[in-house]
């Protein structure tokens, strides 16, 4: 199977080029571009009309709720929305029910997400057995049978010693560790930033410094093992400003931040909105901009859509009650050009952020237009306005602050190795 | 941001959900409602017709007698149907959600619904889906507010003080559990009152509480010097001992309103307690029953302020 795409705006954030041009895949890959792609003779060819074809999204947090609460989402739900949103390789955290923890249960994942044949999936396996901190689990038999990483999700280790051996054993295999930043005691109970909002609204907080002390306490353990660390879902200036500083001194860290962050803050809860309760929670306008900050001189890594399909039972339920989330792979793109446009970035800068460097954190080649790489691509036109509705999203989650805006960019066709596994109706 | 949902089209009250974001007149047409029915529960028939048949349906996630009790009152003397649900111990314990119980009551066909609740919001998250002509009153939801609470306790300073611009009111006490305490504050700052305080150990004042417009003590003496009013807070049982105090006892030594730290206020200064009190805890006997304590006055107070806010929220107040 080849596929050509022709009359594109060629956009490969990895190199910065941006221009017109043809890409032609073969056998999955990226064979030939520009002059020597309009040379072939593929078996199809797809005229991008002026549109952006950039590579497929990369996102290193989407939770896919199978195994275990498929009544929130499905493999198959989730899948088509990854792809209806341009996403075409994506991580998912080991949360799920039980969690990713066994070898069998990460192959039998794997082997559902082959057969579907849509978005790439990177398992995330668990650090500990069923995440709960005492046992650490089999890694390296969890590595062979594909995961990417190991985590946490958003339960935190409680036990520093425990949070040690972790990254010794990691370190040993060369394993990256995933790992959410916040101290548990400290954020027991908490479900707002502490903060002038969450005292107005009577809100239990949560303190900016349960992230930092969490940073803390990885960055001194990682001085000592030199494990690889990716720090996820930044939500604080102060948190930022640390992992600036750990980067100039050389260590191994990385991070990212949920979209969401980038856009929303303490404020946006208003009367009690429950599509703002988010895990990070959603903290002062100062730690927005930081965060978008630290997204634009690249101390925060990557963006991710942290995906979280929530059932409405579950949040439309007073504030503390309902459950943290929100949905986010078909909001990802639009939610970044739109950031790229309010920071006035240069749209290849922009989709860095969630290609090439993703990529790079999840140790896999996609994320770029160049001879070799995979072929998994993403037509959209930057400018197309989309109206977010319950029924325009494919995911089962149904749930976003973001539910009745328009936002900008189109997602028409989506290629996943060549093969076009999404085209607009 | 969501346009402010206790005010209809025309400004008026809908709902009663917080006093924050209440204006003005609002506020100043509750408490010269109030001041109508005050006349009302002193009568030998303490009754005016003006809720016959409508149904008022007392909603109470959390259990409490008093604050249950005085709505109930109150709208039994507007000549209305109360209809109580202790839905701490019924429906709820079933796993029903709250949409669910409150969608199956107003198929009952309610008018008001006086929604006490645990969760602070709770009561927003109902007046969103409740019908047009149906009226939610928060009876107290989590840490949030109890605004009923807040204007009897703005009614009460009135009576005895005529004019807030000229006050100083200090809080004392668990500010960061307390609903009561963000009501007045929100209640004082609004009409005008240009000092108000909050007194406690920092374990029990919340992040950014100066932001709402208060100062923060924390050494009693110095926070209660010159007030013409100081509302003391309830402290829970459960929070006597603990991370946040170490016992009653040290509390009440440094917190507990004295005779003696009453001195340093002023001379007509006004006490208050929203009630229950937890004498010896966070206030000695002699001042809960001495000459500037004006604790029982507010009970009854609470109930032409009920009535006021009842008759405003179903459009048929004077």
């Amino acid at each position: 199977m080849s596929l050509r795409i022709v009359n594109a705006r060629l956009i490969d954030p990895a190199s910065g080029r941006d221009a017109m041009g043809e890409v032609l895949i073969e056998k999955g890959r990226i064979a030939a571009l520009d002059a020597d792609a309009r040379a072939a003779r593929p078996e199809r060819t797809l005229d991008a009309a002026g549109r952006v074809v950039a590579p497929g999204l990369v996102d290193v947090a989407a939770r896919l709720r199978e195994p275990g609460e498929e009544y929130k989402a499905t493999l198959e739900s989730e899948m088509d929305a990854a792809v209806a949103g341009g996403v075409t390789s994506l991580a998912c955290p080991p949360d799920t029910d039980p969690p990713l923890d066994e070898p069998g249960l990460v192959d039998m994942l794997r082997r559902r997400a082959r057969a579907l044949a849509r978005a790439r999936l990177y398992p995330v396996g668990a650090l500990t057995v069923k995440l709960q901190g005492e046992t650490l689990t089999e890694m390296a038999e969890l590595a062979e049978s594909g995961c990417v990483a190991f985590s946490q999700a958003n339960v935190p280790l409680q036990d520093t010693q425990m949070l040690w051996r972790a990254l010794q054993y990691a370190r040993s295999f060369g394993f990256a560790v995933w790992l959410r930043p916040a101290e548990p005691w400290l954020s027991r109970g908490g479900v707002a930033h502490d903060g002038e909002i969450a005292t107005r609204l009577g809100l239990p907080g949560i303190p900016s410094f349960a992230e930092t002390i969490a940073i803390c306490a990885i960055l001194e353990i990682m001085r000592a093992t030199g494990t690889r660390v990716h720090l996820c879902r930044l939500s604080s200036e102060a948190g930022v400003a640390m992992v600036r500083a750990a980067k100039r001194e050389g260590l191994p860290v990385s991070c990212d931040v949920g979209v969401h962050h980038l856009h929303l803050c303490d404020v946006d809860i208003g009367y009690f909105d429950s599509q703002c309760r988010l895990d990070p929670p959603l903290r002062s306008q100062r730690d927005r901009e930081a965060l978008s900050a630290g997204v634009a001189d690249g101390t925060i890594d990557c963006v991710c859509s942290d995906h979280t399909p929530v059932d409405d039972d579950a949040k439309h339920q007073p504030f503390s009650e309902a459950a943290p989330g929100a949905t986010g792979l078909e909001l990802l793109l639009p939610l970044m050009l739109r950031w790229g446009a309010l920071h006035k970035r240069p749209l290849a800068q922009t989709l860095a952020r969630i290609t090439c460097d993703p990529a790079r954190i999840l140790g896999v080649r996609s994320g770029r237009i160049e001879i070799g790489a995979p072929g998994d691509l993403v037509m959209f036109d930057p400018e197309a306005p989309v109206r977010l509705t319950r029924d325009g999203l494919k995911s089962q989650g149904k749930n976003t602050p973001f539910l009745g805006y328009e936002l900008p960019g189109r997602v028409d066709a989506t290629v996943v190795a060549g093969k076009v596994v999404y085209e607009r109706e | 941001m969501q346009r402010n949902p206790q005010l209809n089209r025309n400004g008026e009250l809908q709902h009663l959900l917080s006093i924050d974001g209440l204006p003005r007149e609002v506020i100043e047409r509750v408490l010269a409602t109030a001041d109508s029915f005050i006349g009302v529960t002193e009568r030998e028939v303490k009754k005016v017709p003006l809720l016959r048949g409508k149904s008022v349906f007392n909603l109470f996630f959390e259990p409490s007698t008093r604050t249950r009790t005085t709505f109930e009152i109150a709208a039994k003397r507007l000549s209305a149907d109360v209809i109580n649900l202790n839905i701490a111990v019924s429906s709820q314990s079933k796993g029903e959600s709250l949409l669910d119980t409150v969608a199956n009551l107003s198929a009952m066909q309610a008018d008001i619904f006086v929604v006490r609740h645990g969760s602070s919001g709770a009561p927003y998250l109902i007046a969103r889906h409740v019908k047009p002509h149906e009226h939610v009153i928060n009876a107290g939801d989590g840490r949030h507010a109890h605004p009923t609470q807040g204007l009897l306790d703005l009614y009460t300073l009135r009576h005895y003080k005529k004019d807030f611009t000229q006050l100083t009111v200090a809080i004392v006490g668990d500010v960061l559990h307390s609903r009561v305490a963000r009501s007045l504050i929100h209640g004082l700052t609004t009409l005008g009152t240009p000092e108000v305080r909050v007194i406690g150990p920092q374990t029990l004042i919340p992040a950014g509480v100066e932001a709402l417009g208060v100062h923060v003590y924390g050494d009693m003496r110095e926070g209660l010097k010159d007030c013409d009013a100081v509302v003391m807070l309830r402290l829970q049982n459960e929070r006597m001992r603990g991370a946040l105090l170490p016992s009653a006892q040290e509390f009440f030594k440094h917190y507990g309103l004295t005779a003696e730290k009453l001195a340093v206020a002023k001379p007509d200064v006004i006490v208050m307690h929203p009630g229950p009190m937890n004498r010896g805890v966070e206030i000695d006997s002699s001042v809960a029953d001495g000459p500037h304590s004006v604790i029982l006055p507010q009970v009854t107070f609470g109930i032409a302020v009920r009535m006021a806010v009842m008759s405003m929220v179903a459009g048929v107040s004077a």
